[in-house]
């Protein structure tokens, strides 16, 4: 079966570089997979499950945002935060919870939505651990 | 002719600079070893960034409704000149090369009638600027407490200086920082951030992208964390920079000591074996007179 080159990468350092079967990914227009040979596409990432299937182990991540780029056989996702998803407690999102409700306070009023968009997304992080 | 006590106490001086100064050395190339290290694992991310960036940039730079940030504010009057430097000294040129070229930028500025604002990161270079631009600095970043540079204090850098450009305070906006080359030399290097800039590789070919939601959105978007991962670069850069300066410095002042202690060295041994002549000389001297 083909495959698709993965790379997690945050500022920090690289996460992950695997050989994916499927890649599923939580756009911030929706949800969507993408496996090889999926047409080029750059998508903005929202706070969610970010889940990589290689052969038949599947690999889940927490992502807080970011973008994702798919090429043909590559697919990197550039992502400020990603959270193996086994270290992620319900403490760890309630402190998400926090720094995006922090940041809907003071933020100015034509990036309102996004913000509170942001915080949905991040609340319902919380259903899926 | 100085005496056998004051040079003792001299070479013994020298001989404790001299091991703080290995001791220091020794620290900066197992800190230059970290800070090489975390530069290199975050290239991948701005390698990326940057690629993309630069195609987006490429295709919006000339709409009409292209991001403030990217097109600028349409005006070239303030200036605002970041200039990120270490937070403590004894690295060798490394502080005083940042200076002199930003402060080589701001005096070009000013004579082209512009007006210039300065925010310094890190203590050392605030310190420099102080005394002749000291009127023209609008804010500090104090790193003093940071043990480890993480992206956090970048975006948090890159996003006051964002909503400074927002409020109108600036119209472009540079940072300075020292470029690693090697551990023998950094090189000063200006990078402008606002309006930003992005450098396509040659004979990168970009491949067409579906953008969702839109590009516009994607760019608008991408732009504060492409400035946030810019900062974080120069930071990285100047972190190896820093310690690789006072690796070499430290090692330059070692080996300094070294060649004193041996100097002193030699006059002391002089002087003991000249007393002790001068002693025989009156031993033998009294002794025939008897």
């Amino acid at each position: 079966m083909a495959t698709i080159q993965f790379d997690l990468v945050s500022p920090e350092r690289k996460l992950a570089s695997l050989e994916a079967s499927e890649i599923q990914i939580p756009g911030s227009d929706g949800d969507f997979t993408a496996m090889a040979e999926h047409a080029p596409v750059l998508t903005t990432l929202k706070p969610g499950l970010l889940s990589v299937k290689v052969g038949n182990d599947l690999m889940e991540y927490i992502v807080t945002g970011g973008f994702v780029e798919i090429s043909g056989s590559n697919a990197s996702v550039l992502a400020e935060e990603a959270l193996p998803r086994n270290e992620v407690d319900t403490s760890v999102i309630e402190g998400l919870i926090e720094k995006a409700t922090i940041a809907l306070e003071d933020v100015t009023a034509e990036n309102k939505d996004d913000a509170e968009k942001r915080l949905a997304d991040t609340k319902a992080l919380l259903s899926l651990i | 002719m100085p005496n056998l006590k004051d040079l003792k106490t001299r070479i013994d001086s020298v001989k404790s600079t001299r091991k703080i100064t290995k001791a220091m050395q020794m620290v900066a190339a197992a800190k230059l070893r970290r800070a090489q290290e975390s530069a290199e694992a975050g290239r991948p991310y701005a390698d990326r960034m940057n690629a993309v960036m630069a195609n987006l940039a490429s295709g919006a730079s000339g709409a009409d409704n292209a991001p403030k940030l990217l097109a600028g504010s349409g005006e070239n009057q303030v200036h605002l000149l970041i200039v990120a430097t270490a937070e403590r000294g004894l690295c060798g040129g490394f502080n005083s090369s940042i200076a002199k070229l930003a402060r080589a930028k701001a005096a070009e500025l000013t004579s082209s009638g512009k007006t210039v604002k300065i925010l310094t990161i890190g203590k050392k270079g605030r310190e420099q600027l102080k005394r002749d631009l000291g009127d023209k600095m609008v804010d500090h970043v104090d790193l003093s407490e940071v043990k480890k540079i993480g992206y956090s204090h970048a975006s948090q850098i890159a996003s006051d200086i964002v909503s400074k450009f927002n409020l109108g305070e600036f119209d472009v906006a540079t940072i300075f920082y020292n470029k690693f080359q090697s551990v023998m030399s950094q090189i000063p290097t200006e990078l402008q951030l606002i309006p930003a800039k992005f450098e396509l590789d040659e004979g990168q070919d970009a491949p067409f992208y579906e953008y969702e939601p839109g590009e516009v959105e994607v760019l608008a978007d991408l732009l504060p964390r492409a400035l946030s991962t810019q900062v974080f670069t120069a930071l990285l850069e100047n972190g190896a920079s820093e310690q690789g300066a006072r690796m070499s410095a430290m090692d330059n002042a070692t080996r300094n000591a070294g060649d004193m202690i041996d100097k002193l060295t030699i006059v002391y041994n002089r002087s003991r074996q000249a007393a002790i002549t001068n002693e025989l000389i009156e031993i033998i001297s009294g002794a025939e007179a008897l």
